[in-house]
């Protein structure tokens, strides 16, 4: 009988397993069936989620807008421009293309499942998704709040995505609540993986896949930093509190290459709320101001030379949107402030009584889709947006792939938009790598029959809901061939099963060790709670890494007591107790962090120069270094020597980025 | 803004295999109490840990028994404003009580077909092996919605 430091262990061999049940995984649900159908054999699938597939994920509060719709007049070219210049010029064209070319797919099946999406009449009035308007499938006008942003009504987005996976793959094939931790290179190829180990976050029991094939897809990384908020607000960061870095890190201990891990997202948001100001800006066209109510965009305009060309595009780069404001907030002129006064007064005086209505409801429902903390923030200081102006803050530093941020994993492109096929740069790059940007499988990582999608795919970024599940579709395809070309091969565990549930199961063996040796469990010399080694990290990466502490700013030095640290965290972390199954998810979850904050904190020593100013600066090199830094940082992760090898990767344009700047 | 659970609206989702909220919550954090020996609610369920609820709302919308509400983040919010839903079928109606007792009702639209009427493949065609390696998806372009772009603007290939 399984009971609590016992578990029951599970060992179960699937030819494809799904780790994650967001928007990437929920993609490859759906498109996996009809392939396996049409392949004739027989393929057995298993998705693992850690939570509930309703809502799991980034999407699970709802969203108020999918921002990458292409549309019929935009070509995936223009899309593949504005991610590369978002991102400072540093991005996978290629990727980005891809997912420019086939996103729209996804979106006109949210819609036909019942995702409500805002139209435009031909008088220009908008009108919400409800209201059976022709379909964006049949040539409806969708509302744009943004050349790529289209408004819905998406409180129930992913669980209306999330009923069409699980239809499509079969209740009988997902298990909720299951917290995959690591993945398991192959006994006789360490270059492969060949299972992952979880454990039951219910229930005592750990379990152990073999697979051909898994598609890692379980979210970016949240909470590494010490969050503005600290006390009971802590967990309401701007991007899902449960992305726990678990994609990166399992990634690179089975040897997947990362790619531009120094890249951060720093969301200039409604303050202490987080709540979103896309809508704002370009839907009801509010100005951000100093506390003179000076446009800070206009006032620092010329700051953004100092950055060419990604400065000089119609729309700069986000994080020098972020540079400009930070001068204001530096030399003592905060705080900022969006003036929703303003911006809705003007918008009252074209309207009738009843669009004005509309008007107030589009506004707070911007808030109630995706960001419900937000309303209470307004709600409890008495902010009705048309009356009183809100606050505007620089959050605490998220790391992620699929918003707008651009670390993650290294993987496989398209091979028909002219990516390179060798690489550019030989210097540094382990041999067992590949060379140029494809290698026969589309998602896979530079690890054998390990794949990604969404936040795991670097180097690409503004992928949004919509793109996640179109990357995960593409990953689904290139699965079932992979396991086509691969119908004789047998998955070997490199380690043993008693070793992986010893690994596994730590934090509980050091609580029952030594839960007796102290009167108060949480304080005790022989062990850490994962709640105070998450304050440890939160401390150093804020302190040395380019927090909120030191205005995003870092330098070599710094670095270099960060590496220590970060070392002795790593050592402590063998250490860390679990009291009960909810605590194991939280140690497990914290380690995962730590190897993300690690891999984060090595790519920006590496890159000698500050890529993107309003995120992170490196005070030493505080400047962009073309000549020598318009290329990648990539790095490997070694699980025995726990060390990292960074090296550069040459950067390639795809599409014409001068287009750009004309 | 932590969820907290009514006292005496709760009743321990009785009768179902598990609670509603510890079915959805996507960080763990509501938990039953079964003996009371947590909170001195038997059979009732509690946020465990308020400091990382992300106050996406999942457990208040599915509550059966409308047993649990939202109070904002007691380290930064002034006292007194709360925001509750009901979530329909097709639905959702917000009340919003400000501090100094404004009130704002609102009503939006979240689907717009019946909950559990997809039928993902519908009349779809099967998918051709054959194209496994070529861009698309197996339904290509039924949708609609593939962008095939201008192929001049790729200018390596």
């Amino acid at each position: 009988m399984a009971e609590f430091g016992n578990p029951d262990v599970v060992e179960e061999e699937v030819d494809i397993l799904i780790i994650g049940g967001g928007m990437g995984a929920c993609g490859a649900a759906y498109e996996l069936g009809p392939w396996i159908k049409a392949s004739g054999a027989d393929i057995s699938i298993k998705l693992v989620d850690k939570a509930a597939m309703d809502r799991s994920g980034a999407v699970a509060q709802g969203l108020s807008a999918i921002n990458t719709y292409i549309g019929p007049e935009q070509d995936p070219a223009d899309y593949a421009r504005m991610v590369s210049n978002d991102l400072m010029g540093i991005t996978r064209d290629d990727l980005a293309y891809d997912l420019g070319r086939h996103v729209d797919e996804s979106v006109h099946l949210f819609e036909e499942w019942g995702l409500p999406i805002w139209k435009t009449d031909e008088n220009g009035e908008r009108f919400d998704g409800s209201k059976g308007m022709t379909s964006l499938k049949d040539g409806g006008k969708p509302v744009r709040s943004g050349k790529w942003q289209i408004m819905i009504n998406g409180e129930s987005y992913k669980w209306i995505v999330a009923e069409a996976a699980k239809k499509a793959l079969g209740m009988d094939n997902i298990e909720e609540r299951i917290f995959v931790v690591k993945l398991v290179n192959d006994k006789n190829d360490k270059n492969r993986v060949a299972g992952a180990v979880g454990f039951s976050v219910r229930e005592d029991k750990v379990v152990v896949y073999k697979f051909k094939a898994c598609l890692l897809v379980a979210g970016g990384c949240v909470n590494i930093f010490r969050p503005r908020s600290v006390g009971e607000g802590q967990g309401r960061a701007w991007y899902p509190v449960w992305n726990a870095g678990s994609t990166y890190t399992m990634a690179a201990e089975a040897g997947a290459e990362l790619t531009l891990m120094e890249n951060r997202f720093v969301p200039t948001r409604f303050k202490d709320g987080y709540g979103p100001v896309g809508a704002w800006f370009l839907l009801f066209k509010s100005q951000a101001t100093n506390a003179f109510g000076e446009t800070y965009m206009t006032r620092n305009k010329e700051m953004l030379n100092d950055y060419p060309p990604y400065g000089q595009a119609a729309v700069p780069a986000s994080c020098l949107r972020n540079h400009l404001m930070l001068k204001e907030m530096k030399e003592g002129r905060g705080p900022i402030w969006m003036d929703t006064v303003t911006a809705l007064a003007n918008l009252r005086e074209t309207l009738s009584p009843r669009e004005v209505k509309h008007l107030e409801a589009e506004a707070w429902e911007d808030f109630l889709d995706m960001c419900i903390g937000q309303c209470g923030i307004w709600a409890g200081e008495n902010i009705e947006p048309e009356k009183k102006n809100s606050e505007l803050m620089p959050t605490e530093p998220y790391l992620l792939g699929s918003h707008s941020g651009c670390c993650g994993i290294w993987v496989s492109g398209p091979d028909d938009v002219g990516a390179p096929t060798e690489e550019g740069l030989g210097e540094g790059i382990p041999e067992h790598l590949p060379s140029g940007w494809n290698w026969g499988y589309r998602g896979m990582t530079t690890v054998t029959g390990l794949f990604t999608a969404a936040d795991g795919v670097g180097a690409s970024g503004h992928k949004f809901s919509s793109g996640s599940h179109a990357e995960g579709r593409m990953c689904a395809k290139s699965m079932v061939k992979f396991v086509m070309d691969n119908k004789d091969w047998k998955p070997e565990l490199d380690t043993s099963v008693e070793q992986l549930v010893e690994d596994i199961y730590r934090p509980v063996r050091n609580f029952l060790e030594f839960k007796d040796y102290s009167t108060a469990i949480d304080v005790n010399p022989n062990y850490i709670t994962p709640k105070m080694l998450q304050f440890r990290l939160q401390k150093l990466m804020d302190e040395y890494v380019a927090g909120v502490a030191t205005y995003y700013t870092t330098n070599a030095n710094m670095l270099e007591v960060a590496e220590g640290k970060l070392n002795d965290l790593k050592e402590d972390a063998l250490r860390m107790r679990a009291k009960d199954l909810h605590e194991l998810l939280r140690a497990w979850e914290n380690y995962h962090r730590i190897l993300t904050a690690e891999a984060h904190m090595k790519h920006i020593q590496f890159r000698q120069e500050s890529r993107y100013p309003g995120f992170y600066y490196r005070a030493d090199k505080n400047f962009v270094d073309e000549e020598n830094w318009h290329c990648f940082v990539n790095s490997i992760y070694n699980k025995e020597t726990k060390e990292w090898t960074c090296f550069k990767r040459a950067h390639v344009d795809l599409v014409d980025k001068s287009k750009l700047f004309k | 803004m932590p969820t907290f659970v009514r006292t005496e609206k709760c009743d321990g989702c009785k009768g179902q295999d598990k609670t509603a909220c510890m079915y959805i919550c996507p960080h763990d954090l509501m938990k039953l109490d079964m003996d009371g020996s947590e909170t001195g609610h038997a059979m009732k369920s509690f946020n465990q840990e308020p400091e990382q609820c992300w106050e996406c709302y999942s457990c208040i919308k599915i509550c059966p028994q409308q047993a649990i509400e939202a109070r904002p983040y007691a380290d930064i919010v002034p006292m007194g404003g709360s925001v509750q839903p009901l979530r329909g079928t097709d639905s959702i109606m917000w009340t919003i009580k400000f501090r100094n007792g404004t009130m704002k009702r609102f009503k939006f639209p979240i689907r717009t077909t019946p909950e559990g009427s997809i039928d993902p493949y519908g009349d779809t065609p099967d998918a051709d092996y054959a194209k496994i390696g070529d861009v698309g998806f197996f339904n290509h372009n039924q949708q609609n919605g593939y962008r095939a772009g201008d192929p001049s603007e790729l200018i390596c290939k």
